[in-house]
């Protein structure tokens, strides 16, 4: 790895790859990190080394990584996968950590295309094992077929969720149920979206397939859940549910929870870029221009950390930020940029014709994110409860921030990424505000926890 | 609670743990791997000591910490399989050096 590059790219999902191919058809010395194996990101993950058997399996979407794999491999663009980002700033200095060294590197120009995480939602006993995010089941399917052993619960809501469901059933694994926490009234409200949706209606056709295939194949699907709550001593045993006016149960050592995805914004948002709280996708996401050029200069936002897209999308949305840096750094001309742009500028439009339909009808409900129950663990690291969140609240400290120099909450391993949109809701309830943008714990670098050894590698000169 | 699938039968290699030698695919994660070998937790929490699980495998939860050939923090879900890999539960704050 070199110490400077014109253009450095964080994360090889979809817009980081599209955007480094473009990139390198250009001349550009471009470079892609990432923090998994192989490239491909979330979505396309495993697509090199996966069988034939299991991309039947995963569907057609899948498919489409293989293309864009392949010419990321053929470009001249430098790879290195397991590297992570630990700190980004405004002089666009990014501090890595590879194979246990940290190290400083620069550039010109800084991608960051790192994509969306699991929306977080703490629920009673969501901390046993044996409950884990839906994305989750599905990264081990794509790693290595595995599949749950002995039946599944599925619960929340989200496409992802009919979409696992869906592959599971070809991969012969037993669904208990499927239980969905959107409610009852979310279809009314999207309807006015769907004409517009019509005209992006290969996602709902898809869709409407999965549901019909998962109903055929027996599985329960239950509409209008609330109050999901995980059981058991040490291990999942049982999880329950209400719904109209009842309680239910159901046996399983195995619950795979969805909410939809929300970008990742720590990076980004340690590198001081503005962020705005998005009241459709209920997420933080970057202030961007059409370009994905962020608040700081140099600095470019690409893909489903820019607000969620999907992965088409983001390939679009990635080579719009390769245009305008080849256009910046001089390598081609206004003239040239807006011809390619143009072309992906349509492409995103018409693809995202879905997105404010499927916003309206995954919408979570205002009490899933923000009234959670006293003695539920909120933030998982430092194991504090709602109720602790609120008794601070009480005592005047009604900041986010204020609350985790406090209680601890979002300063365990994982830095706040689990806790801090529900942090920030159960504030905002108990104070009877919307949300809004600064709601959210500050981020400081590190971003990810590093060891005192991998620190000191920065300094070799003082380790003598 | 999970399982690896019948239909293919890959390259696999051999990694210990908690003490127990088990064959599994090249190409999966740690994580993947203690899932099916059914050890049932990961670590337990400096807090409360109660047990934990790999939550998201992507790197973002850190619910999947281990000790991995003696070195604690390990992120089970971002590391992959090694012929001869010692994988042990982290317990707290795992042993420190
Ligand atoms: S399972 Fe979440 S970080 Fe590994």
């Amino acid at each position: 790895m070199k110490a400077h590059y014109p253009l450095l790219i964080i994360g090889a999902g979809p817009a980081g790859l599209s955007a480094a191919i473009v990139a390198a058809e250009h001349g550009l010395d471009v470079a892609v990190i990432d923090d998994q194996a192989a490239p491909g990101g979330q979505i396309y993950r495993a697509i090199e080394s996966i069988s034939p058997e299991r991309i039947k399996q995963l569907g057609g979407d899948y498919q489409r990584g293989h293309e864009l794999v392949a010419q990321f491999r053929a470009s001249s663009a430098e790879y290195h996968p397991h590297t992570s980002v630990w700190s980004l700033n405004d002089r666009q200095e990014i501090g890595i950590l590879t194979q246990d060294q940290t190290r400083i590197i620069t550039a010109d120009h800084v991608l960051l295309a790192n994509g969306a995480m699991e929306r977080p939602i703490p629920f009673k006993g969501w901390t046993l094992p044996g409950v884990m995010n839906a994305g989750a089941g599905q990264v081990m399917f794509k790693q290595a077929g595995i599949i749950p052993e002995d039946g599944v619960v599925m619960a929340g809501s989200g496409p992802l969720l009919l979409l696992l469901a869906w592959q599971y059933l070809h991969a012969g694994v037993k669904i208990r149920a499927l239980l969905d926490t959107s409610p009852y009234n979310n279809l009314l409200r999207a309807l006015p979206h769907l004409p517009r949706a019509l005209m992006a209606h290969h996602y709902i056709t898809r869709g409407l397939h999965y549901q019909n295939m998962i109903k055929l194949a027996g599985v329960p699907i239950i509409k209008g859940v609330s109050r999901l709550s995980a059981h058991g001593d040490n291990k999942l045993e049982k999880i329950s549910y209400r719904r109209h006016g009842k309680t239910h149960e159901i046996e399983t050592d195995l619950l795979l929870v969805h909410f939809g995805v929300v970008p990742q914004t720590h990076l980004s948002r340690a590198a001081g870029c503005r962020h705005s709280w998005d009241n459709n996708q209920q997420c933080l996401r970057p202030q961007l221009d059409e370009w994905g050029a962020t608040s700081q200069p140099g600095l470019f936002i690409a893909g489903d950390n820019a607000g969620i897209g999907g992965a088409r999308t983001a390939e679009h949305a990635g080579r719009l930020a390769a245009f305008q840096v080849l256009f910046q750094q001089g390598i081609i001309d206004q003239a040239q940029r807006d011809r390619e742009a143009n072309k992906d500028r349509k492409w995103m439009r018409d693809d995202l014709h879905i997105r404010p339909f499927l916003e309206k009808l995954f919408r979570h409900p205002w009490g899933l994110l923000a009234k959670t129950d006293d003695d539920t663990i909120v933030c998982r690291c430092e194991e504090i409860t709602a109720g602790q969140i609120r008794a601070e609240f009480q005592h005047g400290h009604e900041a986010s921030n204020q609350v985790k120099f406090i209680t601890r909450s979002g300063m365990g391993p994982c830095q706040g990424r689990q806790c801090m949109l529900a942090v920030a809701h159960i504030l905002a309830n108990e104070s009877n505000q919307p949300m809004h943008d600064d709601a959210f714990y500050k981020v400081r670098p590190p971003v990810t926890p590093l060891t005192l050894g991998q620190l000191a590698s920065l300094y070799p000169e003082e380790q003598e | 609670m999970f399982k690896f699938p019948q239909e293919d039968n890959p390259d696999t290699v051999t990694v210990t743990i908690e003490g127990s030698e088990v064959s599994v695919p090249r190409n999966c994660s740690v994580a993947a791997a203690v899932l099916v070998s059914a050890i049932g937790h990961t670590r337990t929490t400096p807090v409360s000591n109660s047990p934990r699980a790999p939550l998201c495998m992507m790197g973002v939860c850190y619910e999947c910490l281990m000790v991995i050939d003696g070195q604690a923090n390990r992120r089970a879900c971002q590391e992959t399989v090694r012929e001869g890999m010692r994988i042990e539960r982290q317990q707290g704050v795992g042993p420190t050096r």
